[in-house]
C-alpha cells in the first residue's frame, strides 16, 4: 500500500456547501487538506485516530463524496472530481482503519450494531425492554461486517434468530456466527468458478480477401492465438523457438497466415515449392509430428473391451473414405509431396478433441508466449502421468482377460432369482397391520364369552316381541341422548383426520403443508430456534470454565 | 317407475339397498348390550332422513335371515303412501314367521351365520333391473348393516357378488354391529370402493349412519370418509371352507385348496406329481389378494 495519496478535492462542511477547492494529502497517520486559495481558512489537519468511520456516495450519484466521521459526531465531507479518485482515497482510508485495528471493538456506535438494531427495529417492534447486548472483543473488518449485514438482510429467518438470541443477550455475536462460517465464506466466492470454454468454430481465421487487390487480411485475437496453440503443438513449439530470437511476433504470425492461406487453396504442389524456399514456413506446412505422437499414445490407451455393437448403426466405416467427400485429384501426387498434405478428417478430430478437453489454461494470461509455455507445461505433466502409470496397464490387462472370456469354457451359473415385486408397498403393509392386530382364525369370537345354545323358537319369539314393541310404541322420542351424537362426531373426526393414513403415501405432501401458512411458519421458526439453542447448549459441555457455565445456564 | 320430468332429475338421486341383519340367534346373543328394537329405531329414522335428502331417492330393504332372505320394503311399490314404517315392520314380522318355518334345527350354538351372500345377490339383481329400466335411474349403492360372523362356506358366493358389484360400479358400504370385524365386508368395501365402519358407540348409531352413509355418490368425492387401517384379505379354502393363510392354488382357475389335491374340483384340471415336499402342479403361493 502506498504510504501517501494526494488528490484534488473540495472540502465541504455540509453536502449542500459548494466546497472549497484544494489538495488533499492522505498519509499513514493523518490527512491534510490545503485549499488552493491561500487566504481561505479551511485548512484541515486531522489524525486518523480521531476518525471512527467513513461514508460514501454510490457510483453514479451526482457527487463523488467521502464522509469521514468522528467520534464526537463531527464529520469531514470531501468531494472529488471523479469516482476513481474518490475510490482511491476510500480504499486508502479503509485499509488504514483495518490496519489500525479499531480499539475497543464493538462499541455502541459500531456500524454493525447500529445497522443490526436498526433493521431489527424495523422488523419486529422495539426491543427496549431487553438488556444491551454484550460487548465482544472481536475485531471485524469492514468486509466481514458488510457480509454479515447482507446475510441478515437476505435471510429473514436468520434475522429473527439473530434478534432473538444476540439482542436478547443469550448468545454473543461471535458464537452466533461461529457456526455459520460456511455462509460467510460463500458470500465471498460469488464469482463464478467456471471458465468459458474454447469456441467450437474451426474456421475463425478465415481471411478477408479483397477481390480487387491482391491482399489478404487475417484477423488474429488473443483468443484465436490460444486456440491455435491448443490445437497445433508444432506451431506452439515453433513459436517458442523462433520468437523472439529469429523473428518478431508479427513476422511469425505473417508466416503462419501465409501457410494457412496455402492450405486453404489446397494447392499442395505450391505449398511444397514455398516450403523449399523458406524453412520456417516449412514448419507450418508439414504435418504435425507431435500430433502424430500424441495420437499414437492415445490409441494405446484405448480400452479394447469397448462394445462395438453400439457402433453398428453408424455404418459410415464401410463407406469409402468414411463418408467424406473424396477429392480425386489427391491420388496423383508424388511421394515427395506427401508430407505437405493435410487431411480434413485429421483436422476435425484434433479440433474436436481440443474443444472437448476444455480450457486447460486460464485465459487471463494475455501474452501469447506465456500461453504457449503454460500449454507445454500441462502437456508435459500429462506425459509424466502416463509413463508412471504401470498399475493402470496391469489393471487393464486383467479386465480385458476377464471380459473376453470364452463362453463355452464358462462354468455353470446359479439359477437367477426373480426380483421381488410389490406393487404398492403401503397397501401390503396396511393389510398386514390389520392382520397383526386381529387374532387369526375364527377364534376372534372373544366378544361372546359363552357359546350358549339357544332354542330356535325362543330366538325367533324374542325378536318378534321386540318388533311388535316398536310397532306399538312407535319411535322413542328422543331416541338418542343429547351428548351421544356429539361424542360420535368427535370420534369420527378424530378417526378421519388422523395422519396415519397419509404418512408415507404422498411423497410431496406433508403434515405441515396442511396447516395454515402462519401456523406453519411459526412452527418452523420454533423448531429452528430450539435447534440453535440446543446446539449451543451441548457445545458448552463438558463444563470446564466459568464462561461455559454461564453460557450453559443462559441457554 | 313412473316417468319423471328430466329437469327435476339431478345427479344426486340415489337408490339405497339396505341389507339388514335379521338373524335371531345373533340378536339373541347380543341382547344384553344392544336391543333389536333400538337398532330398528335408529334404522327407521335413518331411512326417513334418506327420503328427506331428495324427493326422488329410493330405498329398498332386504332382510338377511338365518334360512332365507326377502324384500321387506320397497319405496317404489309404496308410491304415494305414507305408511312406510308400519309396512316395513309388518313385512318384517311376516318374514320372521316364514324364516322360522324353514328352520330345521331345534337349537343353535352361538350367533351362527346369516345368509349374506343371498341378500347380496338379491340386491344386485334388483339393481340390474333398475339399470335396464330406462335412461333416468338413480345411482344405486348397497349398505350392509351386518353383525353375524362370516361364514367361510359363503366365501365363493360372496366374492362373486363382490366382483359383480365392482363390474356394475356399485359401492358396498358396511356398518358392522357385532363384536368383531368381518373380513368379507372389509374386502367388499375395499374392492368396490365403499366405506367400512365399525361403530364404537352403538347408542349413537343414527349419528354414524347419517354422517357416513347418507351422502350420495357424487358428494362422496368431496368428502373425507373414514377409512379402515387395514383390510383382512384372508380367504377360505374351497374344500373345507376354512379360513386359511397359506394354501395351494390351481393355476388354471385360481381356486384355493388347503391341502394337496390330485385334481381341481372347480375346473377339473389334473395336477402333476409333487416332488419331495414341494409341489410343482398347483403353485404354492402366499394366499394374499
Amino acid at each position: 500500500m502506498d504510504t501517501q495519496v494526494m488528490k484534488r478535492a473540495k472540502y465541504k462542511s455540509s453536502v449542500k456547501d459548494p466546497g472549497v477547492p484544494g489538495v488533499l494529502k492522505l498519509t499513514m497517520e493523518r490527512f491534510v487538506f490545503m485549499p488552493s486559495d491561500p487566504k481561505s481558512s479551511a485548512k484541515l489537519n486531522v489524525e486518523f485516530g480521531m476518525i471512527k468511520g467513513h461514508k460514501f456516495t454510490k457510483e453514479g450519484a451526482k457527487q463523488a463524496l467521502l464522509n469521514l466521521t468522528q467520534d464526537q459526531g463531527g464529520n469531514y465531507i470531501l468531494e472529488f472530481d471523479n469516482f476513481p479518485d474518490r475510490d482511491v482515497c476510500w480504499d486508502f482510508v479503509g485499509e488504514l482503519q483495518s490496519q489500525l485495528n479499531i480499539p475497543k471493538g464493538l462499541t455502541l456506535n459500531h456500524p454493525l450494531r447500529t445497522t443490526a438494531i436498526a433493521f431489527h427495529c424495523e422488523v419486529g417492534g422495539v426491543t427496549s425492554d431487553k438488556p444491551a447486548a454484550p460487548v465482544s472483543t472481536e475485531q471485524l473488518s469492514t468486509s466481514e461486517m458488510e457480509c454479515r449485514i447482507k446475510l441478515l438482510q437476505e435471510n429473514s429467518e436468520l434475522q429473527r434468530l439473530h434478534k432473538q438470541f444476540v439482542i436478547g443477550g443469550i448468545l454473543t455475536e461471535a458464537e452466533f456466527w461461529a457456526t455459520r462460517k460456511k455462509l460467510l465464506e460463500l458470500d465471498d466466492n460469488r464469482r463464478p468458478k467456471q471458465w468459458v470454454a474454447l469456441k467450437n468454430e474451426m474456421w475463425t481465421i478465415k481471411p478477408l480477401s479483397d477481390g480487387q487487390s491482391n491482399r489478404v487480411t487475417f484477423n488474429l485475437t488473443p483468443e484465436i492465438i490460444h486456440q491455435i496453440f491448443a490445437e497445433k503443438p508444432a506451431v506452439r513449439q515453433a513459436y517458442l523457438n523462433f520468437v523472439p530470437n529469429k523473428m518478431t511476433e508479427k513476422e511469425f504470425w505473417t508466416k503462419y497466415s501465409r501457410a494457412e492461406y496455402f492450405h486453404s487453396t489446397r494447392n499442395v504442389i505450391a505449398a511444397a515449392a514455398e516450403a523449399a524456399l523458406d524453412e520456417e514456413l516449412a514448419v507450418f506446412l508439414k504435418q504435425d509430428k507431435m500430433l502424430v505422437d500424441e495420437a499414437r499414445r492415445k490409441i494405446r490407451r484405448v480400452d479394447p473391451t469397448v462394445d462395438m455393437e453400439a457402433d453398428k448403426g453408424d455404418d459410415y466405416i464401410h463407406l469409402p473414405d468414411r463418408g467424406l467427400l473424396n477429392d480425386d485429384t489427391k491420388d496423383v501426387l508424388d511421394a515427395q509431396y506427401e508430407p505437405y498434405r493435410r487431411s480434413f478428417s485429421q483436422n476435425l478430430n484434433q479440433h474436436a478433441a481440443v474443444v472437448l478437453q476444455g480450457r486447460v489454461v486460464d485465459v487471463s494470461l494475455g501474452d501469447a508466449r506465456s500461453v504457449a509455455e503454460a500449454l507445454i507445461r500441462t502437456k508435459q505433466a500429462e506425459l509424466a502421468n502416463d509413463l508412471s502409470d504401470r498399475n493402470l496397464d496391469r489393471e487393464r490387462s486383467d479386465r480385458i482377460s476377464r471380459v473376453s472370456e470364452i463362453e463355452d469354457l464358462r462354468g455353470p451359473q446359479d439359477p437367477s432369482v426373480a426380483p421381488l415385486c410389490i406393487m404398492d408397498p403401503w397397501d401390503y403393509f396396511d393389510s398386514q397391520h390389520a392382520n397383526a392386530l386381529e387374532p387369526l382364525g375364527d377364534a376372534g369370537s372373544g366378544a361372546y364369552t359363552v357359546l350358549s345354545s339357544v332354542r330356535s323358537s325362543e330366538a325367533y319369539d324374542s325378536l318378534r316381541e321386540l318388533i311388535s314393541d316398536v310397532r306399538v310404541r312407535g319411535l322413542k322420542e328422543p331416541f338418542m341422548n343429547q351428548e351421544v351424537p356429539f361424542k360420535v362426531l368427535n370420534v369420527l373426526t378424530q378417526n378421519i383426520s388422523s395422519t396415519k393414513f397419509n404418512i408415507g403415501k404422498n411423497p410431496h405432501g406433508s403434515v405441515l403443508d396442511s396447516l395454515p401458512k402462519v401456523l406453519k411458519e411459526e412452527l418452523l421458526h420454533h423448531s429452528t430456534s430450539i435447534q440453535e439453542l440446543l446446539k449451543h447448549f451441548w457445545s458448552s459441555y463438558p463444563i470446564t470454565t466459568k464462561y461455559l457455565y454461564m453460557k450453559g445456564t443462559a441457554t | 317407475m313412473a316417468t319423471v320430468p328430466s329437469k327435476l332429475y339431478s345427479d344426486d338421486v340415489s337408490l339405497l339397498m339396505v341389507l339388514m341383519d335379521a338373524n335371531p340367534f345373533f340378536w339373541n346373543s347380543v341382547k344384553s348390550n344392544y336391543l333389536f328394537s333400538d337398532f330398528l329405531t335408529h334404522v327407521l329414522a335413518f331411512l326417513n332422513s334418506i327420503f328427506l335428502l331428495n324427493q326422488f331417492n329410493k330405498v329398498v330393504v332386504i332382510a338377511t335371515g338365518y334360512n332365507s332372505c326377502d324384500y321387506i320394503f320397497d319405496s317404489a311399490a309404496l308410491h304415494g303412501q305414507n305408511q312406510r314404517a308400519e309396512s316395513l315392520l309388518q313385512k318384517l314380522e311376516d318374514f320372521l314367521d316364514k324364516d322360522e318355518s324353514l328352520c330345521r334345527e331345534n337349537s343353535v350354538n352361538g350367533p351362527s351365520v346369516s345368509l349374506l351372500s343371498g341378500s347380496l345377490s338379491m340386491a344386485l339383481c334388483y339393481i340390474q333391473r333398475v339399470f335396464r329400466s330406462g335412461p333416468f335411474h338413480p345411482q344405486p349403492r348397497i349398505l350392509c348393516l351386518h353383525g353375524s360372523p362370516d361364514g367361510p362356506g359363503q366365501y365363493v358366493a360372496i366374492m362373486n357378488s363382490i366382483f359383480s358389484a365392482q363390474r356394475l360400479m356399485v359401492p358396498i358400504d358396511s356398518c358392522v354391529i357385532g363384536g368383531q370385524h368381518s373380513a368379507f365386508l372389509q374386502q367388499a368395501s375395499y374392492i368396490t370402493g365403499g366405506v367400512y365402519l365399525k361403530p364404537q358407540l352403538l347408542d349413537g348409531l343414527f349419528q354414524y349412519l347419517a354422517t357416513v352413509f347418507a351422502t350420495d355418490l357424487n358428494s362422496r368425492a368431496i368428502l373425507q370418509l373414514p377409512k379402515p387401517v387395514g383390510v383382512d384379505f384372508r380367504a377360505s379354502c374351497f374344500c373345507h371352507k376354512n379360513t386359511i393363510d397359506m394354501g395351494f392354488i390351481c393355476s388354471v382357475c385360481l381356486s384355493i385348496f388347503c391341502e394337496h389335491q390330485k385334481k381341481c374340483s372347480t375346473c377339473g384340471s389334473v395336477f402333476g406329481q409333487s416332488q419331495a415336499h414341494n409341489s410343482s402342479g398347483p403353485d404354492q403361493k402366499r394366499n394374499t389378494f
